[in-house]
């Protein structure tokens, strides 16, 4: 390959959208799971806490994938990206050492007492663990997230005249208000998918007929706590990051939108193809002012297009760029409108009968993890031609020794391992969800023959 | 400051040795100790509320070298490029193995997780040893700070170094027989029963094996890196980690001898945290030594940060570690006692 940092690039994103699948289920599902707890404690009622059982056991599988793939995240800093990290580790090592101590020490200490600590330790402690670890992966979530903020928006350093970057304000760099932003609208992101996940198993165990009391229940719990959330996503949280990416890097929200030129009413595509070289959008379908919107607050603000910028400063894959982007905000519409329509079956209790809308429920629970992907997209190749935005190039921060044959070789066995292991966790949790909610006396992490 | 951040990394690095030593050593000798589903749910029992706690304290490591040291990261994760995949790659196997067994009832199922536990423990000993190895007599870092090593050259130590030579593969074979015998030890003491037994008899010839090869790669590394040895004058730590080691090493064997199960674990858990301390104090300030060029080893002095992001790490540091400690004080007071053959493996 000619792109010397291509396969770095390929390597990373590969791994890193991988493990996101299952640190978004861990963090919504964490929510869930306390809130089961919540209510079994107000209401004293045994079904919340079987509903607890159940959701812990598909968590225990789904926490263990993440663990895993997660181990080679923080590797590949230094194997992949070593002049990145050599250079900037005195700001993004004080986030990531922080994970490690304050959020992975936590999550992994009280991991085993949620999964089989029920009998145990009785039920004070194992409630206390619910909570420990909802606490700790919605912490291990800012702290990944800070980091990644200082790539989008660097702030709080100061760059030494060796070229490193040192900190200048600690407080300023681990409140960054893009991190805050970025945060906000990933955590709510994750609840949507757990909403996706638990709704569609009451879908499918209603349309079954099967553990009916826990179907309405999760169909229920599901739908709103699922609605609400796609609410927040688009608005606020989806809003405020679309103001600050307009603001600190107008060049990736032109391309995100496949915009070439300036002026006010800015729209957005609903459909659309980026011809990149001819600079222009084919077959576009507009919704004018929506972008201007989005952007700045008002219908008729003026929006940068892609010519006012130098090509070489252009996202360096803008038709990827540009999909991702309108996928995400598709599916976040189409989320709000199907819950909406969910949400009010149910309220007219009819949700359990509409049988149409059970399928729908049970196909949909693959587009918020598309969507978080699609989002993650969006950021990081939003991102570039930056490493850190505006400050140091991609392809400056690789490892420089490490040529394509080793990166190619490690990148096939990724894929290999990750083929294998994605095949063993959807048999796994198809055999959980088979099995169903049924305990015989407190539950324990696997089944107990 | 850098000085206390260097101890700091490899203070973290030993418990890391400690902890996860002994699970990997229990998955070693899983297949021999455990011989029905029941003792091996036993013995997984035994290591499953730790081992991903235990793993944590690499990553704690790792991101601690990571803010103090970046250039060691930074070369030594680039430098040791397709070694540290496999490192990963078996990582992955062993946690995946670990969590997944005791899904299915069946009987083919569970024999594939624990062949996959067994080899994987079984690996990262080795190759973590090696990386021992590497780190004792240096690497060929260049004038850039960088380098880029094979798997193996010629299996000399001299130049050009690749991974694995006789001395790394020496190193190795070390770390692997004290891994062993340390999980053979934490399984004499928190199992009953057969499992308890079968433990204690695999002690004797590990801990004895442990010593000799102990012994002979510390003499060899004297004419590998002579450096080592010149610094010991000046390193009064090292004497200290000699103390703690023989002291450790005398533990197992007392506490083997007086049935002091616990004693001995407690001596071996002594032994590496003597010896890891040991090693520590003679190569430092060196983290990295250049085989080509001394003047271009990477140290504590010339790969810090500057002191005041050191000093910031230090603060939320200080917080940290102690509540690190303390989960894992409360973890092994919830979990104290022996782990039964029957019933306590639940979940397993
Ligand atoms: C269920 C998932 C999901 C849904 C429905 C949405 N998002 Fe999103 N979005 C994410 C999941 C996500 C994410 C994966 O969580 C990202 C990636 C990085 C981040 O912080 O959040 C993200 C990033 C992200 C960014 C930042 C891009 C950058 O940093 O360059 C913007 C501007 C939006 N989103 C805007 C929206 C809007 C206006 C939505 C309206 C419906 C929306 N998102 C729905
Ligand atoms: C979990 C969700 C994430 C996904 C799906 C994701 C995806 C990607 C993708 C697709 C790329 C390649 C971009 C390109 O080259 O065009 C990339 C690059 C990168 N990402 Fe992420 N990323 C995620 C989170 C993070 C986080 C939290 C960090 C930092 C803490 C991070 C750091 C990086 C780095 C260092 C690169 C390589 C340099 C670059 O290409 O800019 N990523 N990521
Ligand atoms: C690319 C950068 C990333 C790195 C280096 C990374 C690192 C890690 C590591 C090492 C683990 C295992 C911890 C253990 O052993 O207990 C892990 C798990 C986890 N990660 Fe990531 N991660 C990244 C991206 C993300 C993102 C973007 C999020 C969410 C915002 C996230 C949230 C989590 C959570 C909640 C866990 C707990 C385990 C699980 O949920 O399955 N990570 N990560």
């Amino acid at each position: 390959m000619s792109d010397l940092v291509f396969w770095h690039r390929l390597q990373f994103g590969f791994t890193a959208a991988y493990h996101y699948l299952f640190p978004q289920l861990t963090m919504g599902l964490a929510l869930f799971i306390v809130l089961f707890k919540l209510l079994a404690r107000r209401t004293r009622d045994e079904r919340y806490q079987d509903a607890a059982r159940f959701w812990i056991r598909i968590f225990g599988v789904n926490f263990a994938v993440g663990v895993v793939t997660g181990i080679p995240m923080e590797f590949q800093f230094g194997t992949n990206w070593a002049q990145f990290s050599s250079r900037t580790g005195e700001i993004i090592g004080q986030t990531l050492a922080m994970e490690g101590m304050f959020a992975f020490f936590l999550e992994s200490t009280f991991l085993g007492v949620l999964l089989w600590g029920e009998k145990r330790f009785g039920r004070q402690i194992h409630d206390l663990a619910a909570l420990a670890l909802f606490v700790g992966s919605w912490l291990s979530g800012y702290f990944i997230i800070a980091t990644n903020a200082f790539m989008q928006h660097p702030v709080g350093h100061r760059i030494a005249l060796d070229g490193t970057y040192q900190i200048a304000s600690f407080l300023s760099f681990l409140l960054n208000p893009w991190a805050l932003a970025q945060y906000a609208h990933n955590m709510i992101a994750s609840v949507v998918t757990a909403s996706f996940v638990v709704t569609a198993v009451g879908a499918f165990y209603t349309l079954r007929g099967a553990h009916r009391e826990q179907a309405t229940l999760y169909l229920k719990t599901g739908v709103v706590v699922g609605l609400v959330a796609s609410l927040l996503v688009a608005f606020p949280t989806g809003d405020w990051q679309a103001k600050l990416v307009a603001k600190h890097q107008p060049v990736t929200l032109a391309a995100m939108e496949g915009r070439w030129s300036s002026g006010p009413w800015a729209e957005i595509n609903l459909i659309g193809q980026p011809d990149v070289l001819n600079r222009r959008l084919d077959n576009p379908l507009p919704v004018p002012g929506v972008l201007s919107f989005l952007a700045h607050g008002s219908f008729d603000s003026n929006v940068r297009g892609l010519d006012e910028f130098p090509a070489e400063q252009w996202p360096t894959n803008i038709e990827l760029l540009y999909y991702s982007f309108h996928i995400m905000v598709g599916l976040g519409t189409i989320f709000i409108a199907l819950l909406g329509l969910a949400a009010f079956l149910l309220w007219r209790r009819r949700l359990a009968r509409t049988r149409w809308m059970l399928w729908l429920l049970t196909l949909a629970f693959p587009f918020p993890y598309i969507a978080n992907t699609a989002g993650w997209m969006t950021a990081e190749m939003g991102r570039q031609p930056w490493l850190i935005y505006g400050l140091l190039r991609t392809r400056d921060g690789a490892s420089h020794l490490v040529h394509d044959g080793q990166t190619v070789f490690t990148s096939l066995g990724f894929a290999g391992i990750y083929v294998v292991l994605g095949f063993l966790f959807v048999f796994l949790i198809m055999h959980e969800v088979a099995h169903g909610p049924v305990f015989a006396g407190p539950a324990t992490g696997g089944h107990k023959e | 400051m850098e000085t206390l951040w260097f101890w700091l990394v490899s203070v973290m690095l030993a418990i890391y040795a400690v902890m996860d030593g002994f699970d990997f050593g229990a998955g070693i000798l899983h297949p021999f100790v455990a011989r029905t589903d029941a003792e091996r749910r036993q013995v997984l029992g035994a290591i499953g509320p730790w081992w991903d706690g235990n793993e944590v304290w690499l990553l704690a490591a790792g991101g601690s070298l990571f803010l103090a040291f970046p250039k060691v990261l930074a070369a030594g994760f680039s430098g040791f490029y397709l070694a540290l995949f496999m490192v990963i790659w078996t990582l992955i196997m062993r946690g995946v193995s670990i969590e997944f067994r005791s899904h299915l009832p069946d009987g083919m199922w569970r024999s594939f997780w624990d062949r996959a536990f067994n080899v994987a423990s079984l690996l990262l000993p080795v190759l973590l040893g090696a990386a021992l190895g590497n780190v004792l007599r240096g690497v060929p870092v260049d004038d850039t700070g960088y380098f880029n090593i094979p798997l193996f050259t010629d299996f000399g130590t001299g130049n050009p170094v690749g991974i694995l030579d006789w001395y790394t593969v020496l190193v190795a074979l070390f770390v692997l027989v004290t891994i062993a015998n340390h999980g053979a030890l934490f399984l004499a003491w928190k199992t009953d029963g057969p499992v308890h037994e079968r433990a204690r008899r695999f002690a004797w010839p590990l801990s004895l094996l442990t010593a000799v090869l102990g012994g002979l790669a510390t003499l060899i590394t004297a004419t590998v890196n002579p450096d080592i040895y010149a610094n010991l004058p000046h390193a009064p730590l090292a004497w200290l980690g000699m103390l703690m080691f023989l002291t450790g090493l005398a533990l197992v064997f007392w506490g083997l001898f007086h049935n002091q199960d616990r004693l001995a674990f407690v001596g071996s858990a002594a032994f590496i945290l003597g010896l890891l301390a040991a090693s520590a104090a003679c190569l430092f300030p060196v983290m990295l030594k250049s085989t080509l060029d001394p003047a271009w080893s990477l140290t504590a002095h010339n790969a810090a940060v500057s002191p005041h992001g050191l000093r910031t790490g230090l603060k939320w540091w200080a917080f940290g570690f102690p509540i690190a400690v303390a989960y894992f004080v409360m973890l092994f007071r919830l979990h104290r006692g022996k782990v039964k053959a029957a019933g306590d493996s639940e979940g397993y």
